[in-house]
């Protein structure tokens, strides 16, 4: 932990853990001698970090301004109604985490999406059903 | 194998360069084409690799919307290859051993490339974005080699500023300046920075340029830490784009490995190193001082500034911060120079510009063009122009932080003071394209939902300000907005403007300001008539129909009694809102099938015909619109209605049913106007018009013919002897000079529906390209003519003509003639000389976004028998009136008791919009006349509780859209029957149920 920066020590332990359990954080504060606050402060501004465990598939939908236009909206109502998600919810099932992003840079092919590090472009509320059934 | 010296490295390179490469080079986008199976796609060419074929994978092709793009490269040609699919894997090879394409996998939009400047990205797609020595290989690293050969700093910052280079990240400061002052500070410790947390809705560029040409900016980079004295550099890319962060991490680990990174570069003194940073999710991130914090791992919160980071900036020492896209143009610069890099722009900005262009528009990837270009070029020449032949509104440039601008704006020219001026940004470059069907309001709404959401918190104005603004435009989507909350936005986003410490509170109100100036009237649909004419904002559309619907009839629920077979009950639901539902269901433009959602998915529901169904079954069964009209009680008050056309018959009947005493005045010695007079036998037969607009006339209404308004009748005597007076007079057309064989058209309709004997002979011309023209055309045909020629100004995508009246023409094989304007006419022994001006393309749109056409010295000779002039319908309402006087939301004229409608009021336009007048008309006078609350018919439809239903949508989207029969073609040109027949009950009941019932989306 050596020269790692607050930010950096979070990320870290996120890409770990998939999430940042605070009693695991307060330790890693106390053995390097961090202000617990500071970091939390750190924590709670970027909207990257949970403190609450997250599924195996995080699922990061796109609200950007060409998906919005494109009807991001109706995938996002559809999520809720079908698989009970919203914006930073999971599944009972720990399989998936919503995550509503303001834009993940592929607007082209509108409306999109990520799941993990997979991108998924031209979605309708079918295709996503498709998509996220086939990872159950 | 790292190389010690600049002789080694180009030594290296000059091994690298004369390489022999294989003969054949398929290079497969595994960047943004990701999205589309471009991996999958990879891994299967990439099997096929053999002696002669190499499979690469590189960046971006800049094609998006033809995702997965490949591109394949043989000695003498190259192609590119869109919407490649696995299964085409096998073709491509096979062709390519032959060197030869695959034709039915080619990008044939040259257009798309054409008009670009491809500079910057100009080796993406080419290169694999990781591979050192494919960058080489294109030239990488020799302006690098150059600056440490034969540069001082003080030379490439004069490059630069010869350059005219400009930040790209969106504040346009200009980049020699940014490195001139970082490199005068006294400070051992220095740091240049790469901004890449590109957070902008809409922007793709820089993920772009990091994911496919990482070197490039990496190169930048190291001249910049030369000409500035610094010594580390660091990126800080968006935790949201992790493969341009495992891009940049691999080049990086590249130039390490060869000696471009570290301690004496080259043998030289120049020490670089780089570092990654990821961001974590914050879009204010992108703000400089807030980026420079989250490196030092604090909260991403802005810093006042002075002092500006190139005099204090990361660790509090000079840091030279730059976006992506400035750091990729530095190479450029260098190699070409920066006196013939600044031939490319304007005066003030040289080079290109990378936007993304996405939204509502046919192509969407990356466009690099010189500034400078105009609007309307990007968009329609580049960008191919709207999504699904739809009406484009206008375009957001600079995401969040910029503004919506109008089409009657984009014959400007791109630049960062241009697109300030309008009220918007350049931004990062990103342009969102928006169609009728995107609500300004809801658009402003959701931009700042974004930036609420973004804001820090510093600051007050920032923190509290958008908020506010938020919750008061949340509450016009609603349509519980009031004046008063205009001026509140206006003010309160100036205020927030002024006082934010950052660029994201600085320009958060600008998505708002810019809708305000641009698309008031949007605002004050919403806040007045608690309408949305896009249909987006929820709380106030019903069902996208009937909101687009001039008479707010009730579409999803007479639909639904179709589908249950519930004919009459149909038919009923439509005269409740609408009193002549046979001459709608034949002559009606259906603005509602024009919002009709289903229409995303295949063919919009064909509620035109449903309704000529029900109709039809109601005339069969001797149902009027008289079983359904109830008379309310009398009350005391009498109206004028002028104009005996079904604009004025409309209002009449709704004046009447509530309880008004009405008196028509017509100006011809029978009622019935355009609609009864000109339309055609063949689209719409008499009998309809004469038995509904009979069926409206109850005790309550009195007619009077032979008065025509102006002429023998007064106005001022109306207005006396009346409550309030409708006028709905119609618009006129200008009679032309009485020469043989020459008509105007709609006397020549006349004539035909009136069936006096009108000789025309073989060759017919008519100049004009509305749905006048081509009735005169159609109806010239059934005359017998033998060649009848439509001729217009403009090219057929610009016709004002229905799209569907024109395909009905040219099935009964009349032609049309493009790009020609009537310039004199000469009667020769019966025949007619008509000499035609040759149009051409001005480069230039007008306020309608439609291109100008101007003439040429061209002329063309044309003899004809007979000639229709089908064009020239005007309102003369501007002479009788001040047009400022009147209300367009209540139809009423400023101080006095008048009230204006249909085609007087508008010009020409369509049926439904003058039922539709009359219909409003109606209501509002009721308002005036007893203080009644003024009814907003088109929002009153509620959904009923019974009509909760399990909704079956695999069946309704495999039903194809239905037709009806129409006639034979040579029934069709031989008589006036109507052309279109009817749905069967088996195809009414089916194309009922392809309606997706969005009325019960809640």
């Amino acid at each position: 932990m050596e020269n790692k920066s607050n930010l950096e020590i979070l990320q870290e332990i996120q890409e770990d853990k998939n999430y940042i359990p605070m009693d695991y954080l307060g330790e890693v504060c106390k053995r390097n001698k961090i202000p617990k606050a500071k970091i939390y402060g750190v924590l709670t501004f970027y909207a990257q970090f949970s403190t609450v465990p997250r599924g195996k598939y995080l699922i990061r939908l796109c609200e950007g301004t060409a998906c919005h236009v494109k009807g991001s909206q109706k995938i996002k109502e559809m999520l809720e109604k079908e698989y009970g998600l919203e914006n930073g919810k999971t599944t009972a099932d720990m399989k998936f985490t919503l995550q509503v992003v303001a834009c993940l840079g592929s607007c082209f092919m509108a409306p999109c999406m990520m799941i993990n590090n997979n991108y998924y472009g031209n979605l309708d509320v079918e295709k996503v059903k498709k998509i996220i059934n086939s990872l159950k | 194998m790292k190389l010690l010296n600049i002789n080694d490295f180009k030594n290296f390179c000059e091994k690298v360069r004369n390489k022999k490469r294989k003969d054949i080079n398929i290079k497969v986008c595994i960047t943004g084409c990701r999205a589309k199976g471009a991996i999958d796609l990879y891994t299967e060419l990439k099997k096929k690799e053999d002696k002669d074929i190499d499979v690469i994978p590189v960046g971006c092709h800049k094609f998006c919307s033809g995702a997965p793009v490949v591109k394949v490269d043989f000695p003498n040609e190259n192609y590119l290859y869109q919407n490649v699919s696995i299964d085409d894997v096998d073709k491509i090879i096979k062709n390519a051993k032959k060197y030869k394409p695959v034709e039915e996998l080619l990008f044939k939009n040259k257009k798309f490339f054409e008009l670009q400047e491809i500079k910057v990205l100009k080796y993406c797609g080419e290169v694999n974005p990781v591979s050192i020595e494919d960058y080489i290989y294109y030239g990488g690293f020799s302006a690098f080699i150059k600056i440490l050969e034969n540069f001082t700093p003080e030379m490439v910052i004069d490059e630069i500023r010869k350059s005219k280079l400009r930040g790209r990240g969106g504040a346009g400061f200009p980049t020699y300046k940014k490195w001139e002052i970082v490199k005068e500070q006294k400070s051992e410790e220095k740091y240049v920075i790469c901004n890449g947390d590109e957070g902008d809705p809409g922007a793709f560029m820089d993920r772009t340029v990091l994911e496919g040409l990482p070197f490039q900016v990496i190169e930048g980079m190291l001249i910049c830490g030369f000409t500035v004295g610094a010594k580390k550099g660091f990126f800080y890319i968006r935790a949201e784009y992790p493969i341009a962060i495992e891009h940049v991490q691999e080049a990086i680990n590249r130039c390490y490995e060869y000696g471009l990174l570290g301690k004496n570069i080259l043998g030289t003194d120049f020490s670089f190193d780089i570092e990654v940073k990821k961001g974590a999710g914050a879009f204010v991130c992108g703000e400089e001082t807030a980026l420079i914090s989250s490196i030092e791992g604090k909260r991403g919160m802005p810093k006042p500034r002075p002092p500006f980071p190139a005099e204090k900036g990361l660790f509090s020492k000079p840091t030279c911060i730059n976006n992506v896209e400035t750091f990729a143009n530095i190479p450029i610069i260098i190699n070409e120079g920066g006196e013939i890099f600044s031939k490319i722009g304007t005066q003030n900005s040289g080079g290109t510009k990378i936007f993304s262009l996405a939204g509502k528009v046919k192509n969407t990837g990356l466009v690099e063009i010189p500034l400078g270009t105009p609007l309307w070029k990007i968009i329609y020449e580049i960008g191919g122009g709207p999504l699904d032949g739809r009406k484009i509104k206008g375009v957001q440039t600079g995401g969040p932080s910029g503004g919506c601008i109008p089409i009657e704006h984009f014959n400007t020219p791109v630049d960062y003071e241009t697109l300030a001026e309008l009220g918007s940004i350049m931004g990062s470059g990103g342009m969102i394209v928006i169609d009728d069907k995107v609500c300004a309001v809801e658009l402003a709404r959701y931009f700042l939902d974004f930036t609420q959401k973004e804001s820090c918190g510093k600051c007050v104005p920032c923190r509290v300000g958008t908020k506010r603004m938020l919750e008061i435009l949340e509450r016009i989507t609603k349509g519980e907005g009031t004046l008063e909350d205009i001026e509140k936005l206006e003010m309160l986003g100036n205020h927030i403007k002024e006082t934010s410490l950052c660029g994201l509170g600085q320009t958060a109100p600008n998505p708002v300001l810019t809708t305000l100036r641009y698309f008031k009237e949007e605002y004050l649909d919403h806040i007045i008539l608690n309408y949305c004419s896009s249909a987006q904002c929820k709380e106030v559309v019903y069902a996208a129909c009937t909101n687009a619907c001039p008479a707010g009839v009730n579409v999803p629920e007479y639909i639904d009694a179709i589908e249950k077979s519930d004919f009459i009950k149909a038919y009923e639901i439509i005269c409740n809102d609408l009193p002549f539902p046979s001459i709608c269901g034949r002559a009606c433009y259906s603005p509602c099938e024009n919002m009709c959602r289903r229409k995303d998915v295949d063919k919009a529901v064909n509620i035109r015909v449903l309704k000529k169904f029900v109709c039809d079954y109601a005339w069969r069964k001797g149902v009027s619109v008289r079983d359904f009209m109830v008379l309310g009680r009398g009350i005391n008050k009498k109206v004028a209605v002028v104009g005996g056309g079904i604009s004025g018959l409309s209002c009449a009947y709704f004046l009447s049913k509530a309880g008004v005493k009405v008196d028509i005045y017509e100006k011809e010695k029978e009622l019935g106007g355009v609609v009864k007079k000109y339309i055609p036998e063949f689209r719409l037969p008499k009998k309809f018009v004469e038995k509904e607009m009979k069926d409206i006339l109850n005790e309550r209404i009195n007619v009077f013919f032979n008065k025509s308004l102006f002429e023998n009748l007064k106005l001022e005597e109306l207005e006396e002897k009346y409550d309030a007076v409708y006028i709905s007079i119609g618009a006129f057309s200008e009679p032309y000079v009485e020469e043989k064989n020459v008509f105007n058209g709609l006397d020549f309709l006349r004539s035909v529906k009136e069936n006096k004997k009108i000789k025309i002979g073989d060759k017919v011309g008519i100049i004009g390209g509305g749905n006048v023209a081509i009735d005169c055309a159609r109806a010239a045909k059934r005359l017998k003519a033998r060649d009848v020629y439509i001729i217009y100004r403009r090219t057929e995508e610009y016709m004002p003509a229905h799209k569907t009246e024109i395909e009905e023409a040219k099935k009964e094989k009349i032609k049309f003639l493009y790009l020609l304007s009537p310039e004199k006419v000469e009667n020769k022994d019966g025949k007619i000389v008509l000499i035609l001006k040759k149009m051409t393309l001005k480069d230039e749109i007008d306020k309608d976004g439609r291109i100008k056409f101007v003439e040429t010295n061209e002329r063309l000779k044309i003899e004809l028998d007979c000639l229709i002039y089908a064009i020239g319908q005007k309102s003369k309402i501007g002479e009788y009136f001040n047009l400022n006087d009147i209300d367009r939301f209540t139809l009423k004229i400023k101080n006095r008791k008048l009230f204006v409608g249909g085609d007087f009021y508008r010009g020409p336009s369509s049926i439904i919009e003058a039922i539709g007048d009359g219909k409003r008309a109606s209501f509002s006078i009721l308002n005036f006349l007893t203080g009644k609350k003024f009814e907003k018919f088109w929002i009153k439809h509620v959904v009923k509780e019974q009509t909760e239903q399990e909704i079956n949508f695999e069946e309704k989207i495999n039903i194809k859209q239905q037709q009806p029969k129409c006639i034979s073609l040579k029934e069709r040109i031989n008589t006036f029957k109507e052309v279109e027949k009817n749905f069967s009950f088996t195809q009414a009941v089916k194309e009922a149920k392809r309606c997706l019932k969005c009325h019960l989306e809640k």
